[in-house]
């Protein structure tokens, strides 16, 4: 991946689309020719009802620096209402990961419909800019090792 | 023939663990005709020094509670693996990190912070903290070293087998015990290693008696706002019970007396985070005519973290708040 960035980051974007509306949304904004940040990895899934929070937890703990999900419009999803289930999730689990320290911005929720590639190409652009406004997350990188910090603990007897 | 050696140990925990072994009542009987305790603060006067002694392997079985919080703990957790051939992670915090586990939203020096600064019931003008090593004229006298991130127990080291739970029911003690001592007498296989032993397939659900119909709900409430219909599903009711996320094993006791499950049996089998699969549950069933309106009622849960990694933060994917 180039590295265009002021900083030298390249955001690493994993993104989650419905396959009946917004994963149809990205391929009409490729068969249309336009122009997007290469940095979101597009993650066919069959309804964005699919996707609950372990999906962007993972994510995140392996590496992403941020998660769009992108589903149907309310009222249009293949399954009714799989798109309502989404519609609690994300605040919620907007909410947890504030309290985990997170911005805000690294997760987003989009309705993209088939038709609408040029909103996803839009949206691609403006959660990738905005991740590089918020920097690397390297969410494992915190996890040390620190037992190597303690005092030597073979010492004299303790009563247990 | 001589007895088996066993070891019980409490690492960052409340003691509950110790009661909930002795809850097996007058079953003890059995387990001291077949063990001889090699070391059990709680219950006995061995030391570490007697412990760290010991040939590798020597204790037959070692059930381990408590979670990782500091470098006594993590010392044992070392000690009690070479010296056991079955190590047991035994309760909630050991398994999963337990109540001690939510100290991970914070550092060790927020902690510290809050208990002997901010908190609005301390008077410590000289802002005096404990010290990990102080010199007295007989000597240095040192405290564990505080982690910043709570750790369970297979995070730190190779783990046999789980028991669940806060603290593990008696009966599923009991039959644990049972199966451990029967292969160690080679009447019977010990179960696969790694695997969560003391549980029921399913979820808490499968247990509990309350009548279950259809999940939707318009408002959480809070368990002191109300009394709840001693029939009906608590969820249902509107209550956040962990029970559709939470292994089964417990009988089901909490919610047969009105209390929402806590999850304190961790996550059913396939599940990998069960906080973030009850969020995704509690949020789906969330009722009202538009996504709007579905987001504002989702949201007023209101702590997430609290809610639904009470007992298993550290074992979560994320583990614990950014530092
Ligand atoms: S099928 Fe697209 S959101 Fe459900």
């Amino acid at each position: 991946m180039s590295t265009n960035g002021s900083n030298g980051f390249e955001p690493r974007l994993i993104g989650f689309l419905c396959r009946w509306c917004s994963y149809n949304g990205a391929d009409l904004a490729g068969t249309s020719r336009l122009k997007y940040p290469p940095n979101m990895v597009p993650i066919k899934t069959n309804c964005s009802g699919r996707i609950d929070a372990t999906h962007i937890l993972k994510a995140l703990k392996e590496g992403a620096d941020g998660v769009l999900i992108a589903g149907c419009h309310p009222g249009d999803c293949h399954y009714i209402n799989g798109n309502y289930r989404t519609a609690g999730r994300f605040p919620l689990t907007q909410k947890l990961l504030e309290q985990l320290g997170l911005e805000h911005g690294r997760v987003r929720l989009e309705w993209v419909s088939a038709a609408e590639g040029d909103k996803f190409a839009r949206v691609v652009t403006e959660f990738t800019e905005q991740i590089r406004a918020l920097g690397p997350l390297g969410w494992s990188a915190q996890f040390v090792d620190e037992s190597v910090a303690a005092p030597a603990a073979e010492k004299e007897a303790v009563p247990a | 023939m001589s007895k088996f050696k066993f070891a019980m140990y409490w690492a960052g925990s409340c003691g509950g663990c110790e009661i909930a072994l002795l809850e097996i009542k007058e079953k003890i009987v059995e387990v001291d005709q077949n063990y001889e305790v090699v070391f059990w603060p709680a219950a006995t006067d061995f030391k570490y020094k007697d412990v760290e002694g010991y040939d590798d392997g020597f204790i037959d079985v070692c059930l381990f509670n408590g979670c990782i919080r500091n470098s006594e703990n993590e010392h044992l957790a070392k000690v009690l693996r070479a010296k056991s051939k079955v190590l047991v992670a035994f309760g909630a915090c050991a398994t999963m990190g337990g109540i001690p586990g939510l100290a991970n939203v914070a550092s060790a020096q927020e902690i510290k912070d809050l208990v002997y600064r901010d908190s609005p019931s301390i008077d410590n003008p000289d802002g005096i903290y404990p010290q990990e090593r102080y010199e007295v004229p007989e000597g240095v006298l040192d405290l564990p070293h505080m982690y910043d991130t709570v750790k369970t127990l297979d995070q730190t080291v190779d783990v046999d087998y789980y028991v669940p739970g806060c603290a593990p029911e008696a009966g599923q003690i009991a039959a644990v015990l049972d199966v451990v001592t029967a292969a160690l007498k080679g009447e019977g296989p010990l179960p696969p290693k790694g695997s969560t032993v003391g549980v029921s397939p399913k979820t808490c659900c499968e247990e509990c008696k309350r009548v279950k119909e259809e999940k939707k709900i318009t408002s959480f409430r809070r368990i002191w706002e109300f009394l709840p219909d001693p029939e009906k599903c608590l969820l249902e009711q509107g209550l956040i019970c962990m029970g559709p996320a939470t292994h089964a094993g417990c009988g089901a006791r909490c919610t047969g007396v009105g209390m929402p499950c806590r999850g304190c049996y961790g996550a059913p089998d396939g599940v990998l985070d069960q906080g973030a699969k009850m969020l995704s549950t509690v949020a789906s069933i969330v009722d009202a005519p538009t996504p709007e309106e579905i987001a504002v009622i989702a949201a007023t849960v209101p702590d997430p973290v609290g809610t639904f990694y009470r007992f298993g933060l550290p074992s979560s994917l994320l583990r614990r708040a950014r530092v």
